[in-house]
């Protein structure tokens, strides 16, 4: 398959953004600056970008409470995320939301959820908007492998085949559920779940991104299309605790080690992309450059912000009141 | 006696509890945790706050056991197992997950007794975490007691200290009702003088933490010690403060709030749950009923806002009851005078 240049620039770029973007996160939590829970995405990179590189700003996301690799594949700016992270008024969501909480409608990004398995009926709703506006637009649930026994999640399947919704439904399957393995939690298969509800399942490997971007255009089209729902199954690893400070007891020695040397996505599209020709090393030397600066200064701008005022604390319970 | 924290002393309520009864077993996200990890490692977290620590090493796997993430299923389940012969202890974690399970609770567990013409019992405990205070946000902050002090057949107990979480938590696995059991998530290092061994504190009795002549402050759960520490500054200043932890929600003890009311002719109710249809509005209404005459001021409430938890410290701090804002709740409604006093 051939992918426009642009396209791997734009999602390289996204890769790095939130690799480093996590990195800087796991080294400030550690100052202990950073208020309330964070889960960091790193090493599951390439899924939300693989996934994202095939939606537009019309199509839709929910995201989970591991949700800032959504967020910036798409196309939230880390300006506005840092800060949200910091509790400043120049977040975001203006400090009242926090790492779990980070949305953006006007890009179709329906928020991470501090509830696991809260976004799989959102997103059958704004599946929903979609068909009955007409306005080609599909909507995809990213959820774990913990989320994916969640009955609002198994409901959704049922209800996106029922409807025959333009849905997708990414199950990122890190293996765990905060210490508790899914060799243990999921019984059965996602992919016996996805054909016992009607509809089609994909599955790749969630660090590599063209494997990503293939298997969930497939899905995308044919919901675009008119076709229903599809689940695509992602197998990937996190590098880091389930939130900042999870000694991780639960997994064996050298398990990240392994997965960091072995499954970066950064370096294995790195290594495809400038074999095959199609990039060439500097164009990506340049990006790495330009996301450390720009990531740096979010940290930098994110401090020196104003926190809300006091008055915003009432602001917004309402549309209307 | 030694010191020991709120955490230890919910982890010991469990454990004295599971040795005196094999019936009693605990079920919940991560309350051991490890199961279907790569390093076999097992008990690895004892709960998302370490507050279940050790319990499985001790009672092993059938008795001690994490759970998918599928509330509905397994507090459910807890509640069908409280009913056919065993003692469920199932943790929620944060109780603002109870979205995903109320059904459970407030149409299957809580109303089993009574639409089965009292031929059921459901010894049920469900423990969750509550409360602001943590940068949480939204979502992982609520308290929602008045929730379940709404529905008739719960019982709700919000302990505001380690020495009555340890005695409150073994009434409630003795107890034969389903019980919520929640835990202010800020209060876990909080230490004070617990005995080693167990004890009970019976549902539906208030404690009272300070006795004074002039106000009666009502105070839930954590709220408890910032009464406590606002009564303490009062009577520097002269104003002396009853202080009223009801210990339970459900059953409430109506007859000391009212009987205190009746020595201090004023009240004032601290809740940090949401303003509307809350535990503070319920003890007001009561007292307006019952207690009107003994009134010497309006009743004032020290409560939040009406609005979601805020994420951010500065909103967050702002959103909360303090002791300053009690303080000055005690001050306002001392200085009140009655028309004709004027
Ligand atoms: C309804 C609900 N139950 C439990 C939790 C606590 N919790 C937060 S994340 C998590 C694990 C989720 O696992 P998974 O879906 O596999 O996502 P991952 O963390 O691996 O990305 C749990 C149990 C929650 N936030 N909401
Ligand atoms: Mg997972």
């Amino acid at each position: 398959m051939q992918i426009a240049r642009d396209i791997l620039l734009r999602s390289y770029r996204s890769m790095r953004t939130i690799r480093d973007f996590e990195e800087r996160l796991h080294v400030e939590f550690a100052t202990g600056e950073i208020p309330g829970f964070v889960h960091l995405y790193c090493g599951e990179e390439a899924s939300g970008v693989g996934v994202c590189a095939n939606l537009t700003d019309t199509d839709t996301i929910a995201s989970t409470h591991r949700g800032h690799g959504h967020c910036i594949a798409k196309g939230v700016g880390v300006d506005g995320m840092m800060a949200e992270i910091y509790g400043r008024s120049t977040g975001v969501c203006r400090g009242k939301g926090g790492s779990m909480h980070i949305a953006d409608l006007s890009l179709g990004m329906l928020g991470a959820n501090g509830i696991v398995g809260g976004g799989p009926p959102l997103i059958c709703g704004a599946a929903l908007s979609h068909k009955l506006l007409k306005d080609g637009g599909v909507a995809v649930a990213f959820y774990g492998d913990g989320a994916s026994n969640e009955g609002s999640t198994l409901e959704s399947l049922n209800l996106a085949t029922v409807w025959q919704l333009p849905a997708i439904f990414v199950v990122e399957d890190n293996g765990y559920g905060e210490a508790t393995g899914a060799s243990y939690a999921v019984a059965g298969t996602q992919k016996a779940r996805a054909e016992g509800f009607g509809m089609p399942y994909y599955e790749c490997d969630g660090t590599d991104f063209f494997a990503v971007y293939e298997t969930a255009g497939e899905a995308i089209k044919r919901a675009r299309a008119g076709e229903g729902p599809a689940m695509v199954h992602v197998h990937l690893s996190r590098w880091y605790g389930h939130f900042e400070g999870d000694s991780m007891s639960y997994r064996i020695d050298g398990e990240v080690a392994r997965e960091r040397a072995e499954r970066d996505c950064l370096v294995n599209f790195r290594r495809r992309t400038t074999e095959a020709g199609l990039l060439d090393a500097a164009a990506l030397d340049e990006i790495d450059a330009a996301v450390k600066a720009e990531v740096e200064q979010s940290v930098v701008s994110a401090k020196a912000a104003p926190t809300p005022e006091d008055a915003d604390l009432l602001k917004d319970v309402y549309v209307a009141y | 006696m030694s010191k020991k924290s709120f955490r230890q002393a919910i982890n010991e309520a469990l454990r004295l509890e599971m040795r005196r009864d094999p019936r009693v077993i605990l079920m919940g996200e991560d309350v051991a945790g490890g199961r279907g990890g790569t390093s076999g490692v097992t008990d690895a977290w004892g709960g998302v706050l370490g507050v279940t620590k050790g319990l499985q090493t001790e009672f092993g796997e059938d008795r001690v056991f994490d759970t998918p993430i599928s509330e509905a299923s397994y507090i459910g389940a807890a509640a069908g197992a409280a009913a056919t012969g065993l003692r469920p202890v199932a943790e929620l974690m944060f109780v603002d997950f109870v979205g995903c399970c109320l059904d459970q609770i407030m149409n299957q567990a809580a109303k089993f007794r009574y639409m089965f013409g009292g031929k059921a019992r459901t010894p049920l405990v469900i423990r969750a975490m509550y409360g602001a205070g943590f940068n949480a946000a939204a979502q992982h902050s609520q308290a929602l007691y008045p929730l379940f002090t709404h529905i008739p057949g719960l019982k709700v107990v919000i302990p505001s200290s380690p020495y009555e979480a340890k005695g409150l938590l073994i009434e409630a696995i003795r107890d034969d009702d389903p019980v919520i059991f929640l835990e202010n998530k800020v209060m876990y290092d909080d230490e004070e003088d617990v005995p080693d061994g167990s004890y009970t504190i019976p549902f539906g009795e208030a404690n009272l933490t300070r006795e004074g002549d002039d106000v009666t402050i009502v105070a839930f759960g954590r709220m408890v010690n910032f009464a406590n520490e606002a009564a303490d500054r009062l009577e520097k200043s002269g104003i002396s403060c009853t202080v009223i932890d009801p210990r339970t929600t459900s059953p409430l003890d109506t007859g000391t709030i009212l009987d205190c009311v009746a020595d201090t002719g004023r009240l004032v109710i601290v809740d940090e749950s949401s303003p509307r249809c809350n535990l503070a509005t319920d003890v007001a209404a009561l007292v307006a009923e019952e207690a009107f005459d003994a009134l010497k001021a309006p009743i004032r409430r020290v409560v939040p806002p009406h609005t979601p938890v805020p994420f951010s410290s500065t909103l967050e701090a702002l959103y909360m009851p303090n002791a300053d804002k009690i303080e000055a709740a005690v001050k306002s409604v001392m200085s009140y005078r009655m028309k004709e006093e004027v």
